[in-house]
């Protein structure tokens, strides 16, 4: 089994307390374990409070787990600092939950998108204007509204604003925090759809973090289900969408709303 | 247009918008809106991103960005909203119209604790004493499914996740009782088991109170379940507008069907790049 490739990322039994008071702590994530190769998405599903997002930030090394580790590439990444550190962000970008608050409300959408540009001293003749431009155009934003700032979209207009800033270098890994949740069905399809032709082309990976389980089944090679703070199933997707062993994973695949199936029309066409 | 003066009053609309147009320097996105809702109905307002959805909302909320200018009418009860003095405004918001924003994070106050913020929201419209109103959050946050309510009162937005943070603002909405509820994606960062919870939640506060409701979201399938009357908006229009059963059962325009069909089911299975997994893989 040596043929086997090293992951490109892996998290061993991370776990995040957060101190809410003076003696009171509270354990967000406990004993996660998963990995994700290289040119593969994993989806992660579950409960509202149940730690995704906590574990993303630890993924991005935004916030130390407080046990457990992450290798990226076969390293391990925790203990980084200075410029390694910085290669590892190089290859990692975060679409956060909440577009407006992870946007620096006082830069232009130029600027916020070129940042990790600047952030890799990346150049580009003629500037970055031109990149910022195309990253705008193929989230489908109009790429004139570029020196304009983020309070000046709508919500999914933002969202896609955190998505261009993502894609405009070419990370190894996308840690998505519902990332499409803001958009309409019908930009949300060419978004996903983009993902997965940056994925084909580039073998980006994705960490897709989503209450929206359809989208999760239409994006995911492997799903984890999270419950207080655990990963209580992980699997291929479609053994977790067809044969869900968990009494969660039922809960929440037997609570998905669909269109009221007496006037299903979109069904047909 | 004929009156009609023998028509009982409770059927007089809560919310009656008419030719509602927005404008920025930058551009118009709101080109003449008309909708109404009646006590105890729910609008549900779907379209693109963009279109204008959270602009109306704003608009009838009286808390359009200054540089906005507006034009139609939008009547609560009766009485003209738009062009009110924020001080007249204020009054009426909470009280009687209680609005869900689409992103928590930022329109709850990072440096008071969130119980606090429930508190002062029952306080300013129904009176009493603070740990009353202490005690009426704790109640709210318990409602809307918030684990150990009572517990965490006293913690600060930051230290909620993001669906916990939106059900903060569903309890802050539903505590002062309001005539109309305006939610924009109120339920987008739920887990679809607690978001069917908080929606028979809304139904059942909606029942026991008449509240008039417009429902702003991207998820057809929540709209065809509470709605009764449902707006498409594109490119500050509205393109087509009906009971949730013609919109569902009968759509007519084309952007409608379009939604409708793109629409993700659950078992839409589609191809994905093969990761890979050995080494030599490519
Ligand atoms: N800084 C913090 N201090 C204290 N508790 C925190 C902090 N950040 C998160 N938590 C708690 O950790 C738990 C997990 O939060 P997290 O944001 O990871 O959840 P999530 O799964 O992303 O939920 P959602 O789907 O609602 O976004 C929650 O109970 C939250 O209140
Ligand atoms: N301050 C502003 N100046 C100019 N245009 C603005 C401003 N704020 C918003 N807009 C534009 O107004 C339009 C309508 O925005 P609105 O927030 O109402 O869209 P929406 O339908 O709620 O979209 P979403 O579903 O993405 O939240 C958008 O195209 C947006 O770019
Ligand atoms: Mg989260
Ligand atoms: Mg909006």
């Amino acid at each position: 089994m040596s043929d086997i490739a090293t992951p490109l990322l892996a998290a061993n039994d991370l776990s995040k307390e957060f101190r809410t008071g003076r003696r009171e702590k509270f354990t967000a994530v406990e004993g996660v374990s998963f990995d994700v190769h290289r040119r593969q998405t994993l989806g992660i599903v579950g409960e509202s409070g149940s730690g995704k997002s906590t574990t993303a930030r630890m993924i991005a090394r935004l916030i130390d787990p407080t046990s457990g580790s992450v290798e990226f590439q076969g390293e391990e990444i925790t203990q980084r600092s200075g410029s390694s550190l910085r290669d590892f962000r190089s290859g990692v970008q975060v679409v956060f939950q909440d577009p407006y608050s992870s946007l620096n409300p006082r830069h232009t959408v130029e600027e916020v998108v070129s940042a990790p540009l600047r952030y890799q001293k990346r150049t580009a003749t003629g500037g970055y204007r031109n990149m910022v431009k195309a990253a705008m155009e193929r989230v489908g934003l109009n790429p004139d509204h570029s020196t304009r700032y983020p309070r000046q979209f709508s919500g999914g207009q933002a969202q896609r604003i955190g998505i261009a800033r993502a894609l405009i270098v070419e990370p190894k890994l996308v840690i998505c925090d519902e990332a499409v949740s803001a958009l309409d069905v019908s930009v949300q399809a060419q978004v996903l759809e983009l993902l997965v032709d940056l994925q084909r082309e580039r073998d980006i990976s994705y960490i897709f973090i989503a209450h929206d389980l359809a989208v999760v089944r239409q994006i995911a090679h492997k799903v984890a289900v999270m419950q207080k703070g655990r990963i209580v199933e992980q699997g291929p997707r479609d053994e977790i969408f067809d044969a869900p062993q968990h009494e969660y994973t039922k809960t929440l695949l037997s609570a998905v709303p669909s269109i009221d199936p007496r006037w299903d029309a979109g069904r047909c066409s | 247009m004929s009156a009609h003066p023998s028509r009982p009053a409770s059927d007089a609309p809560v919310l009656s918008v008419r030719d509602l147009r927005i404008e920025f320097p930058l551009g118009i996105v709101v080109d003449g809106s008309s909708f109404d809702i009646a006590r105890g109905q729910t609008m549900g307002l779907v379209g693109e991103s963009g279109s204008g959805k959270s602009m109306t909302s704003l608009a009838i909320m009286g808390l359009l960005p200054k540089e906005a200018t507006t034009t139609g009418s939008a009547r609560f009860h009766g009485d003209e909203l738009l062009h009110r003095s924020d001080a007249s405004m204020r009054r009426t918001r909470g009280d009687q119209i209680a609005m869900i924003f689409q992103d928590p994070l930022s329109s709850l106050n990072p440096y008071y604790t969130v119980g606090f913020q429930i508190a002062e929201a029952y306080r300013a419209h129904k009176g009493g004493t603070k740990a009353a109103a202490m005690r009426k959050a704790a109640e709210a946050m318990d409602r809307v499914r918030i684990p150990d309510a009572a517990g965490r009162v006293g913690h600060y937005p930051h230290q909620f996740s993001g669906g916990m943070r939106q059900r903060v603002m569903i309890a802050m909405a539903l505590v002062c009782e309001p005539d109309l509820i305006i939610g924009d994606e109120p339920t987008t960062a739920l887990d679809v088991t607690v978001q069917a919870q908080i929606l028979d939640l809304l139904a059942e506060v909606q029942e026991m109170t008449q509240a008039a409701m417009l429902f702003i979201t991207h998820d057809l399938a929540v709209v065809s379940q509470i709605s009764d009357h449902v707006t498409v908006m594109r490119f500050g229009q509205t393109v087509e507008q009906g009971t949730a059963e013609q919109i569902f059962s009968n759509p007519g325009n084309d952007y409608t069907k379009a939604l409708l069909a793109a629409t993700p089911r659950l078992d839409d299975v589609v191809d994905l790049p093969e990761p890979i997994l050995t080494k030599g893989g490519r």
